[in-house]
C-alpha cells in the first residue's frame, strides 16, 4: 500500500516535470511555417561556374564551398522538404592544387607587413593538399566548375580539361549536364555565362569579341574571348531544356555587369603622383612624340582620318599632382598605315577616368620596363599594354554581349515557368549606395566592401547570403513558397593571415 | 492525511521562485515554500537572511536551518525570420543555504548565514546564431554574514550584519559574429575568475503591533565584484598583425560586476491559530548595472550596455499547520525584470515572470524537521532583441524560459 501511494506521489512529480519543459506556441521545426509551395526541394542541384562552387580568394577551399550560395540555400530548403546537399569539397583551406600551384595557386588573404600595410598576399602557412588527380566518388549537388562557359557545360570531356570537373565527372566523357540531368534534380539553378564575357574583361580586352569575327564554333574559342550571341542562346536554351526534361523546377540568375567589380575599379586611371620637376622633365621625353602628334594632325586633319579631338587625346601631358597613365589604346587610329612617315606614332594616350584598369595593372605600374633604365616607368616613360586596361569600346563589346545573354536568360525563365533572380541588379546596387542589412552595409569596395573576396572578382560569403537571400525571394514569389532568409552580417567576407612569404 | 499529502504535493507540482537578472531568490527552504516570503515571518533561522530582527524572537536557543536546491532551468530561442531555433543545455544550479542563530540572552540574538543570492548558468550550443553576445555563462557569488539582532521591546527589534561575498564567473562567447582563423574556427574569448571578495551589509527591524501581526524591513546594500586581473584567454583569433586582431593566448582581464541592493518590506498575518499569511514586497536596484565592460590586458575592450532599471517583486505565501508534526505551505509571486526591451542579451534571457511554490515541513522529533519545497516559475514567449552589438547589429527572436526547483532542507531547534 505504502510502495503503491509512492509510485503514484513519483508518477505525479514526473508529470510536474514535463510540465515544466519550455516550449513554442508556434515552433518553426514542428509546424508548416516553411513550405516549398509548388516547387519541390527534395533533390536540388547547382549547376554553374565559380560563382556557385564558392570559389573565392582565388582558390576553391572548403570554407568557401561551405558557404556558398547553394549551399546556404540548401540549408534553408532542409526547412521545407529539402534535402541533403552534397558538395565537391577541397581536401583543405589553403586552396590551389597539390604540386600545381604555378597554374592553380593557393588562397588569397590579407596580409599585414611591418608597417601595418594591409595587402592581399598567397596564403603559404600550409602546402595545398588536394590531389588533382584524385577522384571523388559519387554525384554532387554542387555543379558549380570554376572557369566554365556557358558551352562548357555541355563539352563531352570537360573533365579531362578543367580538374574542378575532372574530380567528379562520372566518365571521361560525360558532359557537366548530363552528370547534372542525371542526379534527377526535382530543383536547380543555373548561374553561367560569367566567364563567357568576364575572360575578356579581366584580360584587358585582348581577347577576340565573336560577336564581331562571326564565329560560332566554341572550340576554336580562346579562354579570353567572348562567346557568340548565338552560340550563348541556343546553348543556355539546350540546357534549360536539359534541367526541364523531368519537369524539374528551377532558379535561373542573370550576369551582372563585370565592369563595376572591384578587380575594374579599384586601380585609378590617374595613380601616378608626380612633382613639377618631374612632370617637366616627363613633358620633355614626350615632346617629339607630340609634335609628331601635331604634325599628323597638320597634314590629315583636313581628311577626316585623324580628327582634333584624337589629336588632343593622343597628346601627352604630366602636370604636377596626380597623373593619369600612359597607354596603349589598338583603337587608335594607326597613323603609319596611312602615312608611313607617322609609323614612328605609337597609339599612345593618357587613361580618363572612362578606362578601367585590371586590378593586377597595380603590380606593374610605376615599376620599370628595363631595371637599369630609370626612365621606363611603366605608364609614365613606358606606356601600359592593352591587357592592363579595359577601354571603352571593349567595354561596350562587352556590355552588347551581356545584354543580349541577360535577354536569353530571361526570356527562357519566363516560358519555362521558372524563377528569375536578377543579381545584377543587387550588384548595380552594392557598386552604388550599397545595401544595407543588420550591423552594416555591403559594398563593392575592394576588401573592406565585404561584397568582394580578394581576387576582386568573386563575392564573399556575405554576399553569397545575399544571393541566396535574392533567390529565395523570387522561389516564394514564383512557386508561392514560404521559406526562411539568413542574415548576411552572420556570413564573414576576407580573411586575415600574416602567414605569407 | 495521505489524501491531504496528495493534495498539496498537486498544488506544489502546479505552483513555485526565482527573480530578475541573475538574482537567485531561493535563500531558504521553509520561505520558499511560500513564494520566498519571510521579512516578517518568524519561523526558523532563515531569518539571517530574510530579516535578522526577527532572529530575537525565535522561541529555542539554538535554530539551525540547512539546505539546497536543485534548479533546473531551460531556456529556448528560435526567430522564424532566419528559421533558426536553439536551447540551452538544460543547467542544473544548486544554490545553498546554512543558517544558525543562538540566543545570547531574552534581548539578543547572534547569527550566521552562508547563502547564494546571486549566480547564473547559461550554455547555449557552442557558435550558436547569438554566440556572439554568449556562447556560455556562469557566475557564483557566496554570501557570508554573521549577524546581531536586538530586542528593543517585545514590539520592535533591529539586527543586520557584515556581509563578505566571494564571486566567481566564466564567461565564453565569440569576438564577433564572423571572425575566424584561416580554417573557419570561429574567434572566441574565455574569462576566468574566482575569489572575487567584497563587502557589504544589512540591516532589518520587525514591529510586531499585536501578537498576530509583524511588519519587516530589511535592506540589503549593493556590492560590486571587481574582477582584477583575471584570466582571459583568447582562442582561435586569425594569425594577424592587424591592430584590430588581437593576439592568441591567455591575458588578463578587468571589469566589474555589480550585486544591486535589494530593499524588503513585508507583513505576517496569524489569521487563524493553524494560518499564516505572509506578504513580501522587493525593490532590486538593478540600476546599478548599466554595462559589462571588460578590459583585457592586451589592450582590447569589450563594451557591453545593459541598462538594466530597477525592479520589484511582490510575494505572497500561506503556512497551514496541518498537525503537530506536519505544516504545508504554499506561495505566489510576480517578478518584474530588470532587463530593458532592446538589451534582452541571452546570457541572462529574463522577461517577467510569475512564480509558484509550495512545499511542506516534517517534524521527525520535536527538534528536528525536514522541510522540503518546490517551485515553478512561468515566464511568457516573448519576442525580444539585443540592439547593442559592438558591430551595431541586433540580436533576437523569441525566448521562452522556464525554471523549476525542488529543494530540501533541515531546521533543528534546541
Amino acid at each position: 500500500m505504502k510502495m503503491k501511494n509512492n509510485i503514484k506521489y513519483l508518477a505525479i512529480l514526473v508529470v510536474g516535470l514535463v510540465a515544466c519543459e519550455p516550449e513554442f506556441d508556434n515552433p518553426i521545426d514542428e509546424t508548416d511555417v516553411y513550405t516549398s509551395g509548388d516547387a519541390d526541394f527534395s533533390n536540388f542541384v547547382a549547376l554553374g561556374n565559380s560563382l556557385t562552387a564558392g570559389f573565392a580568394d582565388n582558390a576553391l577551399y572548403i570554407t568557401g564551398q561551405e558557404n556558398s550560395y547553394p549551399n546556404i540555400l540548401s540549408q534553408q530548403f532542409a526547412l521545407a522538404g529539402g534535402g541533403d546537399f552534397t558538395q565537391p569539397l577541397m581536401a583543405d583551406n589553403v586552396g590551389g592544387f597539390a604540386g600545381q600551384n604555378a597554374t592553380f595557386p593557393p588562397r588569397l588573404v590579407l596580409a599585414f607587413d611591418a608597417e601595418g600595410n594591409p595587402s592581399p598576399q598567397l596564403f603559404t602557412g600550409r602546402q595545398s593538399t588536394t590531389d588533382i588527380t584524385a577522384k571523388l566518388d559519387g554525384s554532387f549537388n554542387n555543379m558549380g566548375i570554376p572557369g566554365a562557359r556557358v558551352y562548357h557545360l555541355g563539352f563531352p570531356g570537360y573533365g579531362t580539361l578543367n580538374p574542378y570537373f575532372g574530380r567528379f565527372s562520372s566518365e571521361t566523357n560525360a558532359t557537366v549536364i548530363g552528370d547534372a540531368a542525371a542526379q534527377n534534380p526535382t530543383f536547380f539553378s543555373l548561374w553561367i555565362g560569367n566567364n563567357d564575357i568576364l575572360g575578356y574583361a579581366t584580360s584587358g580586352g585582348t581577347g577576340m569579341d565573336h560577336n564581331e569575327t562571326g564565329n560560332i564554333d566554341p572550340a576554336t574559342y580562346a579562354g579570353n574571348d567572348i562567346t557568340n550571341n548565338n552560340v550563348f542562346g541556343s546553348v543556355y536554351s539546350e540546357l534549360v531544356t536539359a534541367l526541364t526534361a523531368n519537369g524539374a523546377e528551377g532558379v535561373l540568375l542573370n550576369l551582372p555587369d563585370v565592369t563595376s567589380i572591384p578587380f575594374f575599379t579599384t586601380v585609378p586611371y590617374n595613380p601616378i603622383p608626380l612633382d613639377a620637376q618631374t612632370a617637366l622633365g616627363t613633358n620633355i621625353a614626350y615632346a617629339a612624340y607630340n609634335g609628331g602628334i601635331q604634325q599628323a594632325l597638320q597634314a590629315l586633319g583636313q581628311t577626316g582620318l585623324f580628327t582634333a579631338q584624337e589629336a588632343a587625346a593622343r597628346t601627352i601631358n604630366f602636370t604636377e599632382g596626380q597623373n593619369a597613365v600612359v597607354i596603349l589604346d589598338e583603337n587608335l587610329t594607326d597613323l603609319g598605315a596611312i602615312n608611313p612617315a607617322f609609323a614612328m606614332l605609337p597609339k599612345l594616350r593618357q587613361a580618363t577616368a572612362d578606362d578601367l584598369l585590371v586590378l593586377t595593372s597595380s603590380a606593374v605600374i610605376g615599376t620599370l620596363a628595363n631595371p637599369s633604365d630609370p626612365s621606363s616607368v611603366i605608364g609614365v616613360g613606358v606606356p601600359l599594354e592593352d591587357q592592363w586596361v579595359l577601354t571603352p569600346d571593349e567595354q561596350e563589346v562587352i556590355e552588347n554581349a551581356r545584354t543580349f545573354y541577360n535577354t536569353t536568360i530571361e526570356s527562357l525563365a519566363t516560358a519555362n515557368g521558372l524563377a528569375f533572380f536578377d543579381i545584377a541588379s543587387v550588384l548595380r546596387q552594392a557598386a552604388n549606395e550599397g545595401i544595407p542589412f543588420n550591423g552594416g552595409v555591403i559594398r563593392s569596395t575592394f576588401a573592406t566592401g565585404g561584397g568582394f573576396s580578394l581576387d576582386g572578382v568573386h563575392p564573399t560569403p556575405r554576399a553569397h547570403a545575399l544571393v541566396a537571400n535574392g533567390i529565395i525571394n523570387v522561389i516564394e514569389r514564383t512557386y508561392g513558397a514560404n521559406l526562411p532568409s539568413v542574415d548576411p552580417g552572420d556570413f564573414d567576407t576576407i580573411t586575415l593571415s600574416d602567414e605569407v612569404n | 492525511m495521505k489524501k491531504l499529502l496528495l493534495l498539496v504535493l498537486f498544488v506544489t507540482v502546479t505552483l513555485v521562485t526565482y527573480a530578475g537578472g541573475y538574482r537567485v531568490s531561493v535563500q531558504g527552504q521553509r520561505a520558499m515554500a511560500m513564494g520566498h516570503t519571510g521579512v516578517a515571518v518568524v519561523n526558523s533561522a532563515e531569518l539571517v537572511f530574510f530579516n535578522p530582527a526577527g532572529l530575537v524572537y525565535l522561541e529555542n536557543k539554538l535554530n539551525v536551518s540547512v539546505g539546497a536546491s536543485g534548479i533546473f532551468s531551460d531556456v529556448i530561442f528560435q526567430n522564424s525570420d532566419l528559421g533558426i531555433s536553439s536551447e540551452t543545455d538544460s543547467s542544473v544550479g544548486t544554490p545553498l543555504n546554512l543558517y544558525g542563530s543562538y540566543k545570547v540572552n531574552d534581548w539578543m540574538a547572534i547569527g550566521l548565514g552562508v547563502y547564494t543570492p546571486y549566480g547564473s548558468e547559461v550554455v547555449w550550443p557552442t557558435d550558436w546564431a547569438g554566440s556572439h553576445l554568449v556562447n556560455n555563462i556562469e557566475l557564483a557569488a557566496i554570501y557570508i554574514q554573521p549577524v546581531v539582532s536586538f530586542k528593543l521591546s517585545d514590539y520592535f527589534s533591529i539586527g543586520g550584519g557584515p556581509i563578505f561575498v566571494t564571486g566567481s564567473v566564466n564567461f565564453n562567447r565569440n569576438a564577433n559574429r564572423t571572425l575566424t582563423d584561416i580554417d573557419g574556427n570561429r574567434s572566441n574569448i574565455t574569462v576566468d575568475d574566482s575569489g572575487v571578495t567584497n563587502w557589504g551589509w544589512s540591516i532589518g527591524a520587525m514591529f510586531n503591533p499585536t501578537e498576530n501581526f509583524r511588519l519587516g524591513f530589511n535592506y540589503r546594500s549593493e556590492i560590486i565584484l571587481e574582477a582584477e586581473g583575471g584570466e582571459a584567454v583568447f582562442s582561435n583569433f586569425p594569425n594577424s598583425s592587424s591592430s584590430a586582431i588581437p593576439s592568441n593566448g591567455t591575458t588578463t582581464f578587468d571589469a566589474e560586476l555589480p550585486l544591486p541592493a535589494e530593499l524588503t518590506v513585508g507583513l505576517s498575518y496569524q489569521f487563524h491559530e493553524k494560518w499564516l499569511f505572509a506578504f513580501d514586497y522587493n525593490r532590486q536596484f538593478w540600476d546599478v548595472y548599466e554595462s559589462l565592460d571588460i578590459q583585457f590586458g592586451n589592450g582590447s575592450t569589450s563594451l557591453n550596455p545593459r541598462n538594466y532599471k530597477n525592479s520589484s517583486v511582490y510575494r505572497f505565501g500561506l503556512q497551514y499547520e496541518a498537525t503537530s508534526k506536519i505544516s504545508l505551505r504554499a506561495g505566489y509571486y510576480i517578478d518584474e525584470s530588470p532587463v530593458q526591451s532592446g538589451f534582452f542579451a541571452p546570457e541572462t534571457p529574463r522577461n517577467d515572470s510569475q512564480g509558484f511554490s509550495g512545499g511542506l515541513s516534517f517534524a521527525i522529533t520535536p527538534k528536528l524537521a525536514i522541510d522540503a519545497s518546490f517551485f515553478y516559475l512561468r515566464f511568457e514567449e516573448i519576442d525580444e532583441s539585443y540592439d547593442f552589438a559592438s558591430d551595431g547589429s541586433s540580436f533576437g527572436g523569441t525566448y521562452k524560459t522556464s525554471a523549476f526547483a525542488p529543494g530540501l532542507g533541515l531546521t533543528y531547534k534546541l
